[in-house]
């Protein structure tokens, strides 16, 4: 005990922040693969004098998913048609996706793989002899856009030497927008509609994380797309090990928050992903399914997969079960038939899959067979590695186990939720999946004048990856221009005003100074919550109630209407967060966008009374795919101010023919 | 695997305005202790363990320690960073020692052409800046909800 109590942190919060106002045209909020596009683009676009800022929670240079690296680029389209990988992506998502997005992203993906190599992102190529050479050694057969030949793994794959992605991409990023008009460590925590037009985007307000600083931002167009969510159910490890999240654990929910606090629609939330990979470290499956020709066994030494009762399953739910590759979450509802009859742990069977590629291969080839398999892990799990490393585990000699994670949600991988937003303004696109402004369609724009979106941020329209993330902050630079020209008289007056939501964002530091010496202990205090505290009590109420791992994700009305009730007490208690220093003020921050992202998560699953995701989520009490009455999105609104939430059901429009 | 700091080695990058520690990691876990001029991870279990502060960090003075909670103690995993290739020294517990060196960049750091000086033409089609003069495509059959 050391009275008085003190923050933890190493940078103190001040009992008054600093208010730093900025007017802007266009404003980035995120400063991953989508706002790198973004950032790119814009000023191709852009008049001298419109100033656009871009404001990132972390440094750009390793910020984002793609932070740590990734060893494939999973969605290039190359030979193959944008119109079959409409088809794969609606196949994986069981049918209900937007195919103007994804037909969309398909025609502009490739440019920005493109960009990715000519910046100096290595890709691995085919040789004439069918050899698969290493982004160096492969520079001598020239580039993809040239007619080089990349490496496929799956049939929309490409291998890379990705350790350094993110900062290549970051660093034309960085370029193209020019240093001054980019604000890191600035955490944007809410965003502000306009006084005399509620539905428009007039502002956002956020606080530094470096400086006792709140800045408040006015702006006429603006992007958020901040990933996805991450830690909002409980994860499979609890102590040191729950920052090992399958995807990037500072993705707090904000992009969902923040859009449905301003209005915005959301869409398909009751998506979820639950991705089996190698227990607890994490490590991607693709290449050792794909390259590696690797698969799964269960305990009794069985390929479960292949067997007549799997087919039989998959059958069940036809015609998505029965394509060339099951959906997602139906392999996942295989494994978990499996763990449920006791048939676990699932094993890869990585030394009899490397064994059997060695046969045809002499000592060199070999060697580098195995630095491929290291690199996959080293590449962007390197946490995977290390587990390698301290078990003894050589894949060529000893298998490792695969399980389902705990819940994510995201709409950039092989998940869609996230927000509806207008299709492009094309003749194929239906009318109504088109919307803007003075009869003017803006691709991209959410149902909020003047909001943009990408990436993890766009609904329906799952496996964009990265260069797909890339490629929507691309189209939403262009568009938010547009926007702006054509809305020049703009004066945007945000619904607060800066001090107004400068205390708003310092609440959880005036409740702290407030009441830090009321107890002999800064975390045990009665007067208030803190938000470490507050993210375990979420992931509980989610894991128990919600279809987490606790339950082999299984729900039901009842189960879900509890977690209703837990969740509006844990927004009241938020009213209470406190926070000592400016680290802690961004957790408690996060927090709050977590429990509104999940919620929109739960009231979709209640909303949407079957099973459309076996082996993501169960609902027991409507265990059955119902296309009679659930072949449509399901869409949802929050209003701010009458803390109500509509949802309603939304048709689905079929653009590209099923084959 | 949360990063730790080796005492000796780090110098607390020499009391200049911020650690690369600090700039980079992407959860704003690494700190600077201003008294001790030492940084370290103030949130272990918020750990991504994503390596940026190891592969940043000037005086190699940032390791891993596996999770506590699956983790069995005596690995070590060390990225040797260079402007074309990653080094990579994995040790495994029992001793065995493996090194893995793979490309990381084709071209030299800060040479990215980000065509700053490019022009998009018309604000009101699809196409991006570098897609000038392309065509973009369509689906090619007739939309199924116009059938």
């Amino acid at each position: 005990m050391a009275l008085p109590n003190k923050a933890v942190g190493e940078l103190k919060c001040t009992e008054t922040p600093e208010i730093k106002e900025h007017d802007v045209d266009i404003l980035i909020v995120g400063g991953g693969m989508a706002a790198c596009g973004t950032a790119f683009e814009i000023k191709k676009w852009a008049d001298d004098d419109m100033k656009i800022l871009l404001v990132d929670k972390a440094a750009m240079e390793r910020s984002g998913a793609v932070a740590q690296g990734l060893s494939a680029i999973n969605t290039y389209i190359g030979d193959n048609t944008v119109d079959d990988y409409v088809r794969m992506v609606r196949n994986d998502l069981l049918g209900i996706v937007r195919e103007d997005l994804i037909f969309n992203l398909g025609r502009h993906v490739d440019d920005s793989v493109h960009l990715f190599e000519e910046w100096g992102l290595p890709i691995w190529k085919k040789d004439d002899n069918n050899k698969n050479l290493n982004g160096k050694q492969g520079l001598k057969l020239g580039q993809l856009k040239d007619g080089a030949k990349p490496v496929r793994t799956g049939k929309w794959q490409i291998m890379i030497n990705g350790e350094s992605y993110k900062r290549i991409v970051a660093e034309a990023a960085k370029k193209a927008l020019g240093e001054d008009n980019i604000m890191e460590r600035i955490f944007i925590v809410e965003l502000l509609n306009d006084k005399n037009e509620e539905n428009r985007i007039s502002g956002a307000v956020g606080f530094s994380t470096r400086e006792n600083e709140v800045h408040y931002f006015k702006a006429n167009a603006m992007m958020v797309a901040c990933g996805g969510a991450v830690n909002i159910y409980q994860p499979r490890s609890v102590g040191e090990g729950k920052g090992r999240a399958w995807y990037p654990v500072w993705n707090a929910g904000s992009t969902y928050t923040m859009a449905l606090r301003a209005g915005a629609e959301l869409s398909m939330m009751e998506n979820r992903f639950t991705p089996a990979r190698f227990k607890d470290g994490y490590g991607p499956v693709g290449a050792w399914f794909l390259l590696f020709k690797a698969h799964l066994e269960n305990s009794l030494g069985e390929n479960y997969a292949a067997a007549q009762s799997a087919k039989d399953e998959l059958a069940n739910y036809a015609p998505y079960g029965t394509g060339a590759i099951p959906p997602t979450c139906l392999r996942n509802h295989l494994m978990l038939f499996e763990m449920k009859a006791g048939r676990g742990p699932i094993t890869m069977t990585t030394p009899e899959a490397l064994q059997k590629l060695g046969e045809t291969m002499d000592k060199k080839e070999l060697k580098h067979l195995e630095a491929e398999a290291w690199e996959d892990f080293l590449d962007m799990t390197c946490g995977q590695a290390n587990l390698w490393l301290a078990t003894d585990t050589e894949p060529e000699k000893k298998r490792s186990e695969i399980m389902p994670t705990e819940p994510y949600l995201l709409g950039s991988h092989s998940g869609c939720c996230g927000i509806w937003v207008s299709g492009p303004d094309q003749d194929w696109v239906p009318d109504d999946y088109k919307w803007g402004d003075n009869g003017k369609v803006y691709s991209q724009m959410t149902t909020v004048k003047g909001l943009f979106t990408a990436a993890d941020g766009i609904a329906a329209s799952g496996h964009k990856f990265s260069s797909g993330s890339h490629a929507e902050g691309r189209i939403a630079a262009k568009q938010m221009v547009r926007w702006v020209k054509d809305h020049s008289d703009f004066k945007p007056e945000p619904e607060l005003n800066a001090q107004e939501a400068a205390d708003m964002v310092w609440k959880p530091v005036k409740t702290w100074f407030e009441h830090k010496d009321y107890s002999t202990a800064a975390d045990v205090n009665p007067k208030y919550c803190k938000p470490a505290g507050m993210t375990l009590r979420l992931m509980k109420a989610t894991n128990e109630y919600g279809g987490g791992i606790a339950t082999y994700y299984q729900t039901n009305q009842a189960a879900l209407e509890h977690l209703m009730d837990l969740f509006a007490v844990m927004k009241e208690d938020c009213e209470h967060l406190a926070a000592g220093d400016l680290h802690e003020l961004m957790r408690c921050w996060e927090i709050f966008h977590r429990i509104y992202t999940v919620e929109a998560h739960t009231r979709h699953i209640m909303f949407r009374k079957e099973t459309r995701y076996p082996g993501f989520y169960y609902r027991t009490d409507h265990n059955y795919q119902d296309d009679e009455n659930w072949f449509c999105f399901v869409n949802s609104a929050f209003d701010k101010k009458a803390n109500e939430w509509t949802m309603k059901k939304v048709p689905y429009h079929r653009i590209i023919p099923m084959q | 695997m949360p990063s730790f700091v080796i005492a000796e080695k780090c110098d607390g990058c020499k009391g200049g305005e911020k650690t690369a520690c600090m700039y980079i990691c992407p959860n704003d876990l690494m700190v600077l202790d201003p008294n001790e001029m030492k940084a370290y991870n103030q949130e272990p279990d918020a750990c991504w363990e994503c390596f940026s502060c190891i592969k940043i960090c000037p005086n190699q003075a940032i390791g891993v320690r596996g999770y506590s909670d699956f983790v069995p103690m005596g690995s070590d995993l060390v990225p040797m960073m260079g402007t074309e290739d990653i080094m990579w020294t994995c040790k495994f517990r029992n001793g065995n020692v493996k090194r893995f060196k793979f490309p990381i960049r084709t071209t030299s750091e800060g040479s990215a052409n980000a065509y700053e000086d490019l022009k998009g033409e018309n604000l009101e089609d699809d196409i991006l800046a570098t897609e000038t003069g392309k065509t973009l495509l369509e689906p090619i059959e007739t939309p199924v909800w116009k059938q």
